[in-house]
């Protein structure tokens, strides 16, 4: 029981970061959510003995990507529903 | 549109660190978890690093697309090449000649508990650097591509 501790945690952050990810209408707060969530599940990967999968999500998933989604907003407009 | 000088401070001071990490992933690709591609993709995250802190002219100073398409070429090319040169000596394609050969990644491993050797297993780290360097070239431009659509814009 006192082994599942830790995943129970990562899994709560998880549904948390998502639903926080869902409900800012700051776009640049709802991407960090999104990256935060990104580095939960990397480190999920990492407690289910999985290090190499868990170094790919950290990279891709909670660098790359949100990397892409910066520049994204730039072009565009930070908040929702603003045209720029 | 550049960035606070927080944030580009963070990421001049971060990139070489971040660069020798991703480096060590992939020469340790043979005895500990990661390898080519993941070195590679964490690499590719310092250049967003960098890319996301700075605007497009400054950031081209410090990295060109041609030189991360010729890193992403090369990388292909000398991970076939590696795999073709078991041809020329009579064996089959991708056999691991270097292995117990006494040469560079040519030493036997040792038995035992240790600490893990890294001069062994032949072309299996030539091979992770090669994917290394593709992976580097190949995430980063992405990324730079993604900005250079933000040139005209000046921002």
């Amino acid at each position: 029981m006192i082994e599942q501790v830790p995943q129970i945690l990562v899994l709560i952050g998880l549904i948390i970061s998502a639903v926080l990810t869902f409900h800012f209408k700051d776009l640049l707060a709802a991407i960090l959510a999104a990256g935060l969530f990104s580095f939960l599940i990397s480190l999920e990967f990492y407690i289910l003995q999985a290090p190499d999968v868990a170094i790919s999500q950290a990279a891709i998933g909670a660098g790359l990507t949100t990397a892409i989604f910066i520049i994204a907003i730039r072009a565009t407009g930070r908040f929702e529903g603003e045209s720029s | 549109m550049r960035m606070s000088r927080i944030v580009r401070t963070a990421a001049d001071i971060l990139y070489p660190a971040i660069l020798i990490f991703g480096l060590y992933i992939v020469a340790h690709g043979h005895l500990t978890p990661g390898g080519g591609f993941q070195g590679g993709a964490v690499i590719a995250t310092g250049g967003a690093l960098v890319i996301v802190a700075y605007n497009y002219k400054e950031v081209t100073g410090w990295l060109k697309k041609n030189v991360l398409t010729g890193q992403e070429v090369t990388g292909l090319v000398g991970f076939i090449g590696v795999g073709l040169l078991a041809l020329a000596f009579g064996q089959g394609f991708f056999f691991n000649y270097l292995v117990g050969s006494g040469s560079i990644f040519g030493i036997p491993v040792p038995y035992g508990i240790n600490a893990g050797e890294l001069n062994t297993a032949g072309t299996v780290p030539l091979m992770n650097f090669a994917v290394g360097i593709e992976v580097w070239g190949g995430l980063t431009v992405v990324i730079l591509y993604m900005l250079s659509g933000l040139e005209k814009e000046g921002c």
